[in-house]
């Protein structure tokens, strides 16, 4: 074999990067177009970056999607901690199988289904218990963080499953008891998936637009459901930039993110070498 | 808060279980027994605009149980069972789309250097942490009759009229990709990096074409991250709404647009909530093959820890 990759697989991968590069890449080019039209280049400008700006609309709307994100990505991240410590240390527990099927199921269903039923529970609630009353930013938290939860506990079960008992034994031999060991050792330990389970599901809830459709009420409109309307209207060159900022926002976290794991693994696979 | 201390130890274990457990019945599995009650009602004007499945009235109990719902989605076959044949057939060809493209590039990434890996991976994750909705709307600056590639091609005098690629077949397919293609690279990479280098290299000592290589060695141990990659992509695919609701014409009509119609244009709750019965039946299948597979994947880690 004279390369390790053969050259159709080579062709076939650079058109597969390809299909997921020029969409974005033409559209951040165009953000930068003075032209509102699409098929004309009317020479470089920022126009559309203070036009974007001075829209209280988006605006407001990107407030609410932080907002909202924040809270249900810290709900999904504790709730889904919980999970994985359930599954991971608690071996066969009376309803093991219920919360597992509970726990994946929402990994894998329909967004409008997940919409639709969660809208008709908190009107079912609302008539029961008169909460809540109308919908809003509650109600998109809740749904967020039902299926940020589950998405997060993959992310930390992975990382438990490696963590080492001993730690967590030596503790105890020195007299320290569960609360306490699971704050000071094991947490530290697992930060990173934490971190990690944490961002995704932030970026689930602040990039959803069914599950929001359907359990928003009037006046609670996030940043997708204000860009669904305006897309639906056009390509308008004020998505253009609004979307070009996000794309550099999440592209600058990403590749920091890849280049401290890739330090961190060089270096552990470095000190493992030399134990060897 | 000694007394909360003394609480989270002795009851701690039941605390960790007891709150998601409690979490998720509510806001998850409620809900969805909540659809399929819905689905046997039928739609009234007023709030909710739905009556009641059961209750206690001035006469005793009473009950609105029918099948109309159900009824009147075979009466219209074509506006409600053709949409969700047309996504398990959109569903199924994106997924080979996908793994067409997926399999060289999860190679090309498993087979690199541990620096260029890292990069690639990176270039994978970006668009899969970036917003779906914004990625289509890209998609469409490209696609539309007066978009990037027909302005292109007019002005190379290789067309004379701009192609229609919008609400085509084309465009779903291309914004399938564009969505799920990230999600099939991912399992497929993860069974690639742990294939032993060794078995190819004693094949090709061995005489094995490249071919053969393939078909005898790589796609076989492969396999499990193919299942994977295809069920995370199938399942997703068929209830999709953004995708044929920004991409689609009539003719890509798609069942989770048809749940979106009926609930925000025709504002028929219970008809909206029969056909999210419908689409829950199509995905049963796939959905507990995957939980199946899942169950197998992890008893067979466990195996592996006993065994260590």
């Amino acid at each position: 074999m004279k390369s390790a990759v053969a050259w159709p697989a080579l062709i076939l991968g650079c058109l597969g990067f390809g299909l997921l590069y020029i969409p974005i890449t033409v559209m951040v080019i165009y953000s930068f177009n003075a032209s509102r039209l699409v098929s004309v280049w009317g020479g470089f400008s920022t126009h559309w970056y203070s036009a974007l700006l001075g829209n209280e609309q988006v605006l407001d709307a990107l407030g609410k999607s932080i907002w909202i994100a924040v809270n249900a990505a810290t709900y999904s991240t504790v709730f889904g901690v919980l999970i994985a410590l359930a599954f991971v240390r608690f071996g066969n527990f009376r309803f093991r199988l219920l919360l597992s099927a509970l726990a994946s199921t929402p990994l894998v269903m329909p967004e409008v289904v997940t919409g639709l039923s969660l809208l008709l529970l908190f009107i079912a609630m609302e008539g029961v218990f008169g909460w809540p009353a109308g919908r809003g930013l509650d109600t998109i938290i809740i749904a967020h963080s039902t299926f940020g939860m589950c998405f997060a506990a993959v992310v930390v079960q992975s990382r438990l499953r490696e963590f080492d008992m001993a730690l967590e034994e030596a503790a105890a031999d020195l007299g320290a008891r569960q609360p306490f060991i699971f704050f000071s050792i094991t947490l530290p330990v697992i930060a990173p998936a934490v971190i990690a389970a944490w961002l995704l599901a932030f970026t689930l809830s602040f990039d959803d637009l069914v599950i929001a459709s359907f359990v928003s009420g009037p006046g609670s409109s996030t940043l997708p459901i204000v860009i669904f309307s305006k897309v639906r209207l056009g390509v308008t060159p004020e998505i253009n930039a609004l979307a070009t900022i996000m794309i550099a926002l999440i592209a600058s976290c990403v590749v920091v993110a890849g280049l401290l794991f890739y330090s961190r693994s060089a270096r552990t696979t470095s000190s493992s070498n030399r134990e060897r | 808060m000694q007394g909360l201390a003394s609480i989270i130890q002795t009851h701690g274990r039941r605390i960790v279980i007891a709150l998601p457990l409690a979490w998720l019945i509510v806001f998850f599995m409620l809900p969805l027994i909540e659809v399929f009650e819905v689905s046997f009602t039928t739609a009234r004007r007023g709030i909710p605009p739905f009556a009641p499945l059961w209750g206690f009235g001035e006469d005793g109990f009473f009950t609105n149980f029918n099948l109309e719902n159900y009824k009147l989605l075979f009466a219209y076959w074509e506006d409600y069972f053709w949409p969700a044949g047309n996504s398990l057939r959109l569903a199924f060809f994106s997924t080979l789309i996908c793994l067409v493209f997926a399999y060289p590039m999860a190679w090309w990434i498993a087979r690199s250097n541990p620096l260029h890996r890292i990069i690639l991976l990176v270039l994978v994750m970006l668009p899969f942490w970036t917003s779906s909705l914004l990625r289509i709307y890209a998609l469409i600056g490209l696609l539309n009759p007066n978009g990037f590639i027909n302005t292109m091609l007019l002005h190379l005098g290789v067309i004379d009229a701009p192609l229609q690629m919008m609400q085509t077949d084309f465009s779903i397919y291309m914004g399938m990709v564009l969505t799920y293609l990230p999600l099939m690279i991912l399992p497929l990479y993860a069974v690639m990096v742990r294939l032993d280098g060794d078995l190819i290299e004693a094949a090709v000592d061995l005489g094995a074409s490249r071919f053969a290589v393939l078909r005898t060695i790589i796609l076989p141990l492969t396999m499990p991250g193919i299942i994977a990659g295809c069920l995370l992509v199938f399942i997703p695919a068929v209830g999709e709404f953004v995708i044929p609701a920004l991409l689609g014409g009539p003719g890509q009509a798609m069942i989770g647009k048809t749940v979106w119609l009926e609930f925000f244009r025709n504002r028929d709750w219970p008809v909206a909530s029969a056909v999210a019965v419908v689409l829950l039946a199509l995905l049963a299948v796939p959905i507990i093959y995957a939980r199946y597979q899942d169950g197998r994947r992890s008893q067979f880690e466990i195996d592996q820890e006993d065994a260590a």
